[in-house]
């Protein structure tokens, strides 16, 4: 046993295990583009043939486009303002310190680790108690809310590799604050920025369980999407629009990583460092 | 607040706007969670003299505590077999990987930004009768017929789980294992130690904080699942989650829901605490 251990970690075998583990990983994303394409109304093998007719469906759904804009509105109301949030955070964790800090900040991170449907659950009942009705803008309270902390933990390490005599630098040549802001703080910190703005916009447009509980009349994607599982006739057409998503999300997060590595250049850190990300 | 430094005081006005909208969002709402689990449904109208009737019936109901114990027996396969099967990769990641770390952990997290929705849909696609893995192993001719024990059952909810959370249980032991001085293997190998010896003396001791942190990030959110059991998981497969929105939802018993809610937290929470201080207990430190 020890043996065979012994060997496991030593050898190659970690190798074809982690590209056996990659197939795991991908087997489902892999599918997606496969079905929808396949000229067949059953998600199912055999394929029997090349079509872009699903793809030709999703451009006259109506229902679908309604979904997509207020996708689009949720998705970069949410992403703005928890950049915003998330850019007070990590300053303030960056900078300066105070009583109780750990806490804080702890709580803040605090829907990182919750289970959405508790978040959801609880904004629920408050919404239902003060007597508010669902909205897009309820959804996007609670897409800030989960969406803040990843921002907090993108633009911490922007925060934190930044040296802060070049903000003393500015004070000194007679900057203002805001001058400082805008022309040396700004641009140091703006690969992190826009890797938030990217992420959030990312997790915000695939959230489905607290939009499936705070969405009023409009719906969003996912709820939509969701809605659409439920009919064999709908399926084709639903993994034509995952394929699209998953060619959006995918380039954003590209787009993200590209930023991402730049931010970790500028401070010095090598490109390979995971600076960031985790 | 006088005694607070200049320094101090900045930092909490900055902070000021995000840690208002978390108590506004995040700490009354959990608040009203816990007030509402003590209030009564009547029809359309809420009873709010204090009862602990919810309680009662969430712990003793044979359906709910069937729910809550499959749903913790889930989770703690769910977790147990995403760490396990991430480790290696973590491992490899760090220790064989040499230029290209930044490059693995992107394509890692690639699949994880798809909607998790379409993900779960498509595991069923994959485990489904006439799903790509039967007919796969029926080409093959490994088996005659269709298998019937990979969907609609704990089994579905437990693999698609595993799948969905892969990410999140390899980043914090892959941080924990960089981390590691790696003078200290030298210095094991030079005193003797074989490469086994080694792994659990030194590489395992000081990747636990790693290995606690993925344990709970995974198990956690694992517990409230919703999608996953009521896409794959069939009737056997239901777990606490989708009884709590089906409180809120149809069966109209909305403090009903949020005592089961605040229970199955509270349990987590017992659990999570426990695994954190085991995790302290037996690891961090060379022994």
């Amino acid at each position: 046993m020890m043996g065979v251990i012994g060997r496991f970690i030593s050898s190659n075998w970690l190798a074809v295990y982690a590209v056996a583990y990659m197939l795991f990983l991908y087997a489902p994303v892999i599918l997606l583009p496969l079905f929808a394409f396949n000229d067949a109304t059953i998600i199912a093998f055999p394929l029997s043939g090349y079509t872009t007719k699903w793809f030709d469906l999703l451009w006259t759904t109506e229902a679908l486009h309604g979904a997509v804009r207020n996708s689009a509105f949720v998705a970069l109301s949410t992403a703005l303002i928890s950049t915003l949030l998330g850019a007070c955070a990590a300053r303030s964790a960056a900078n300066h310190h105070f009583p109780g800090q750990k806490g804080v900040m702890g709580f803040i991170m605090l829907p990182l680790v919750l289970p959405e449907i508790i978040v959801a659950v609880a904004l629920l009942v408050m919404l239902m108690q003060l007597g508010m009705s669902l909205s897009l803008w309820t959804v996007i309270a609670g897409h800030v809310l989960i969406c803040t902390p990843f921002s907090i933990a993108i633009l911490s390490s922007a925060f934190a590799g930044m040296e802060s005599s070049l903000e003393e630098a500015s004070f000194d040549l007679g900057e203002t604050r805001w001058g400082t802001f805008r022309r040396v703080t700004l641009p140091l910190i703006m690969p992190g920025v826009i890797s938030s703005l990217l992420i959030t916009f990312t997790i915000s447009l695939d959230e489905f369980i607290i939009s499936f509980f705070l969405t009023g009349t409009d719906v969003t994607l996912p709820v939509y999407i969701w809605s659409q599982l439920r009919f064999p006739s709908k399926l084709p057409s639903v993994m034509a629009l995952g394929t699209i998503l998953l060619v959006v999300s995918v380039a954003l997060l590209f787009v993200a990583e590209i930023f991402r590595r730049r931010a970790a250049r500028r401070q010095g850190a090598g490109p390979g460092s995971t600076q960031g990300l985790v | 607040m006088p005694s607070l430094s200049q320094d101090s005081k900045q930092g909490l006005t900055l902070l000021s706007p995000t840690l208002i909208y978390a108590l506004v969002m995040l700490a009354a709402p959990l608040a009203m969670v816990v007030m509402f689990s003590f209030w009564t449904q009547n029809y359309l109208d809420l009873d709010r003299t204090f009862t602990i009737a919810n309680y009662r019936e969430a712990w003793t109901q044979p359906i709910f505590q069937v729910l809550m114990w499959r749903s913790l027996k889930i989770s703690v396969i769910v977790t147990v077999t995403t760490v396990v099967l991430a480790f290696p990769i973590a491992y490899y990641l760090s220790f064989h990987v040499k230029s290209r770390k930044a490059l693995w952990l992107f394509l890692i997290t690639v699949p994880f930004w798809t909607s998790y929705l379409l993900r779960v849909f498509l595991w069923k696609v994959i485990l489904g009768y006439n799903g790509v893995f039967n007919s796969a192993l029926l080409n093959l001719g490994i088996i005659d017929e269709p298998l019937t024990f990979i969907l609609y059952n704990a089994n579905a909810v437990v693999l698609t789980l595993a799948h969905a959370w892969a990410p999140f249980a390899i980043l914090p032991i892959f941080v924990a294992l960089e981390k590691i001085d790696r003078s200290l293997l030298e210095a094991a190998e030079d005193l003797g130690d074989g490469p086994v010896r080694r792994f659990f003396r030194i590489t395992l001791p000081l990747a636990m904080p790693g290995v606690v942190a993925s344990t709970l990030i995974v198990l956690i959110p694992t517990v409230g699942d919703y999608i996953t059991p009521k896409l794959v998981g069939g009737t056997d497969g239901l777990m606490v989650a989708n009884m709590i929105q089906i409180q809120f939802g149809k069966a109209n018993n909305a403090p009903l829901g949020a005592a089961l809610a605040v229970s199955s937290m509270v349990v987590v929470a017992a659990i999570s605490v426990s695994i954190y201080f085991a995790g302290k207990k037996f690891g961090g430190k060379v022994k």
